[in-house]
């Protein structure tokens, strides 16, 4: 372990990109934390993957007109969310189509503008599958910005969000404007999307978006807890994907993804066999006292 | 109608006026008038689709009438919304969703509390006084999902009581749960009857007749009956032939 660390540790100190990387993954932690444990618990997972593929089109459009690609992710994030927000509060139904839809128009938007941006293409790769390494020290201050945005709004109307999240009929029946904060909370799932894309692409968006907070919610029972460690515990696969990436010079991006799934099946099943073992002795213990 | 449009303290607590609604082209409702007075405890009875539901969700203002109008405590149902407590058929929650009993109940209180930043300390000290008065107490730090039927009954009905409403409207509470704790919910009721109006519905006319005062029987339109007018003829009027009972007319 140590001979694959060192190389790392010592690019840390005199590489200015690889810190940088590490930087933006920890922000990146904070997005997937807070709003990855709604999305889990709302189960919106889908929904989050649908206007992740769809920033593709932003991006492609953003690069076609020479504006900063990051802008343009935001762009469509933001216009995604809101398109299939609204038009699931005002039909109601079909929502899984119409997610599909945007997904797939999205990327076919991105690819055409892409295609026809002269010299570009060779990019797209790192627009799918992220690359860590390309993030610029200015692009930190945005995801700093975003990060700010994504924990002020929630911890302002934590309460109208966890309303919102555990039942809407009954927050509307309290007054909540359930449409607000439900396009609110799409609008911080687009922002926190973007976040995300800066390191580890669009495809594996969602993976780090929903499997912190899986894993957080195999043990713990209340969302602020969720939150909590699930930033922490995507601060650690960033971080530790993007040191075990460096020396075999694998691509960072998927090295974060499988660390973070190995980690989810291995809590999935240890959770299941908790649980198994809680129920059992909670059994003996009632034949005993009987 | 004047004292309707006047908005007073003094009406009905429910005033349902020529009232129709369907689903697409069914039909659920046709041309229903009820007056449920203050302090009042209706029962609401009819067979399954018969509109028990829907008519509840058109007095909470969840559903808008294509005909017809209601007002509640005066006003019109959006608005008066947060005075009135309300306990649903089935949760319209996940019942893994990480969140605790005494978070439930505290959800309640939204509406009655500033919108921005956290619960005040009256907020928690009434989330705790609700959850008492249902004896639920002990109940606060469970996790929600691990409750009982006839628990998590009891919570949701803290949940309904802790804004402070002055109606309680309840869909079916004992649906789901044995027939010693349906007695519990409805002396429960009973004794909230004390300070509230409370319209319950419920498929068991048997059962509540000995609790309500009055009974309202929907089956698309509908008709109200004192409680000792309730005999034999009439249940089975209602569900003895339940199929032709569909098309009955009063």
């Amino acid at each position: 372990m140590s001979e694959l660390l060192a190389p790392f540790l010592q690019a840390l100190t005199d590489q200015p990109f690889l810190r940088t990387a590490l930087l933006a993954g920890l922000l990146a932690s904070v997005g997937c934390g807070v709003i990855g444990t709604f999305v889990v618990v709302k189960r919106i997972a889908f929904l989050a993957g649908g206007i992740a593929h769809s920033v593709l089109g932003g991006m492609g459009a953003a690069l076609y007109f020479g504006i900063d690609p990051l802008l343009g992710a935001l762009g469509a994030a933001v216009l995604s969310a809101l398109i299939i927000g609204s038009v699931r509060l005002a039909w109601g139904a079909q929502e899984d189509t119409l997610i599909g839809a945007i997904w797939a128009i999205g990327m076919a938007v991105g690819i055409l503008f892409i295609a026809k941006t002269p010299g570009y293409s060779t990019d797209l790769m790192s627009y799918l599958f992220g690359n860590i390494l390309l993030v610029a020290p200015r692009d930190l201050w945005l995801m700093a910005l975003l990060d700010l945005v994504l924990v002020a709004t929630v911890g302002l109307f934590y309460r109208q969000f966890l309303a919102v999240s555990f039942d809407e009929e009954q927050a509307r029946l309290r007054g909540v404007p359930v449409g607000l904060f439900y396009l609110t909370l799409l609008c911080l799932v687009a922002v926190t999307v973007v976040l995300l894309i800066q390191v580890v692409g669009l495809i594996l968006v969602i993976a780090l978006l929903t499997l912190p907070a899986a894993i957080a919610g195999h043990y713990l029972h209340s969302l602020g807890g969720i939150m909590l460690v699930a930033t922490l515990l995507g601060a650690t696969f960033t971080s530790a994907g993007l040191a075990l990436s460096f020396t075999p010079d694998l691509p960072s991006g998927p090295t974060m993804i499988l660390l973070a799934g190995a980690c989810y099946v291995v809590s999935a099943v240890v959770s299941m066999l908790l649980k198994g073992y809680r129920a059992r002795r909670l059994a003996r213990i009632g034949a005993r006292t009987r | 109608m004047s004292s309707a449009t006047t908005g007073t303290d003094t009406g009905p607590a429910i005033r349902i006026e020529g009232l129709s609604f369907s689903f697409g082209l069914a039909p659920v409702l046709q041309d229903i008038d009820l007056e449920v007075f203050r302090g009042e405890f209706m029962g609401l009875v009819g067979p399954n689709a018969g509109g028990k539901s829907t008519l509840l969700k058109l007095i909470l203002g969840l559903l808008r009438p294509q005909s017809g109008r209601i007002r509640v405590l005066g006003a019109a149902p959006e608005e008066a919304r947060r005075r009135v407590g309300y306990v649903p058929q089935y949760p319209s929650f996940q019942r893994d969703f990480p969140i605790s009993v005494e978070q439930v109940v505290l959800l309640g209180r939204l509406g009655s509390t500033p919108s921005l930043g956290w619960y005040r300390r009256a907020d928690r000290e009434a989330a705790l006084h609700a959850l008492a008065e249902v004896e639920a107490a002990d109940l606060a730090r469970r996790r929600i999902g691990t409750l009982s039927g006839g628990q998590l009954q009891r919570v949701l009905l803290a949940r309904a009581l802790v804004g402070e409403p002055q109606i309680l409207i309840l869909d079916e509470p004992t649906a789901n749960i044995d027939q010693r704790a349906e007695g519990d919910i409805f002396d429960l009721l009973a004794m909230l009857n004390a300070r509230l109006t409370i319209l319950v519905v419920s498929h068991d006319i048997a059962f509540i007749s000995s609790y309500v005062d009055r009974v309202a029987c929907l089956n698309r339109t509908l008709v109200c009956h004192r409680t000792d007018a309730i005999d034999a003829d009439l249940i089975h009027q209602l569900y003895g032939e339940a199929v032709r009972s569909v098309a009955h007319r009063h």
